[in-house]
């Protein structure tokens, strides 16, 4: 595949090649929650990525929405679906759907290319965890992160865990975690967690600065420092599937969904 | 350090101008969800503006059911 052919536009996500860089633009209203229709389209970018890396030296993903950049999983579609099947069956569902995000994840993380999320805005949950794949996070002062899936009775299900654990401290991975309170982007920065701080609606930019930046660098030594300073936790990233899925059978996550689905509370992304 | 009636003036001068409600229209005691006319998203945008402006953090789980800016300065002043 030439990168010249390569631009498509989904329902939910674009991606296209600009200059060595392939950009994710992700525009699900109203803040792209990633439901079944995104991770096919997030499987299509994945291959791309794969497809094109020899001629290509960074991947920009970032979003076109107001809201943020991305508000997680789409909880009224497992709801609705969870409520459509039998309870083996919603499992088993829940299963297949988090190994085919790990796989799109796994291979963002592990890819040779320098990755960066610009985020702006909500990035919460699977949002946080898109992110996390990425090499690098740029955020704009308007970004919050959090981890509010224990409020469901859940844990973060898209490998968020393993890799928060990998990049940053134990106090505030318990802090996100065990609280699902949420951090502005000055704090994201202190704790590790953020590159680089960008002024408002200014992290694209800043992104595309940086992978112009990462251009200059030989391939092979920008890989080879990579796979040095990055491993990526398969074995904990496996377990928190398993966990998920124990802890997804529970009546208190229906519970916990039915009470998201249908909240009119002004504040439903709070703990 | 600010009193607290410096501080809630500045939030009702900051909320005003950031979601561009006249300030002479917001009072301490009322519900900030209806007079600024925001929601879940906006409330998040007001949080991390107040956490810039006032170089403090605010934990979403202290904000949990307030809704006046008598009681959002009353949480702000206990973080300064």
């Amino acid at each position: 595949m030439s990168t010249a052919e390569v631009t498509k536009r989904g329902e939910t996500m674009s991606y296209q090649v600009h200059d060595g860089v392939l950009e994710l633009a992700l525009y699900r209203s109203p803040c792209n929650e990633i439901g079944s229709l995104s991770l096919e389209e997030l499987e299509s970018f994945s291959r791309a990525l794969q497809d094109l890396e020899s001629q290509l030296h960074a991947v920009i993903v970032h979003s076109e929405m107001k809201a943020g950049f991305c508000a997680g999983a789409d909880l009224r579609e497992l709801y609705r679906r969870s409520q459509e099947l039998k309870k083996a069956d919603a499992v088993r569902g829940v299963r297949d759907f988090l190994e085919r995000i790990h796989r799109v994840l796994n291979t963002i993380d592990a890819s040779p290319l320098t990755t960066i999320a610009a985020v702006h805005g909500v990035t919460f949950g699977g949002g946080l965890e898109l992110a996390l794949a990425c090499d690098l996070i740029i955020a704009d002062k308007t970004a919050r992160f959090a981890f509010p899936e224990l409020r469901l009775g859940l844990i973060p299900g898209f490998g968020g865990i393993p890799r928060l654990k990998r990049d940053v401290g134990n106090a505030v991975v318990r802090d996100l975690l065990l609280t699902g309170r949420s951090f502005n982007s000055t704090k994201a920065q202190q704790i590790g967690l953020v590159s680089q701080l960008a002024g408002e609606g200014e992290a694209l930019r800043a992104a595309r600065a940086t992978a112009e930046q990462v251009r200059k660098f030989d391939r092979e030594t920008s890989a080879a420092a990579k796979r040095f300073i990055k491993s990526i936790p398969y074995e904990e990233l496996k377990a928190e599937i398993d966990i998920f899925c124990s802890l997804f059978e529970r009546a208190a996550v229906q519970a916990g969904l039915k009470k998201f689905v249908e909240s009119a509370d002004a504040q439903p992304y709070l703990p | 350090m600010p009193t607290a009636k410096d501080t809630l003036d500045e939030i009702l001068t900051l909320a005003a101008a950031h979601f561009k409600v006249p300030r002479e229209k917001l009072s301490p005691d009322e519900d900030f969800f209806k007079a600024l006319g925001i929601d879940s998203l906006q409330t998040l945008d007001l949080l991390t503006k107040l956490e810039s402006h006032f170089s403090v953090e605010l934990p979403d789980y202290e904000l949990q059911g307030v809704s006046d800016f008598r009681t959002l300065a009353g949480k702000i002043q206990a973080r300064l």
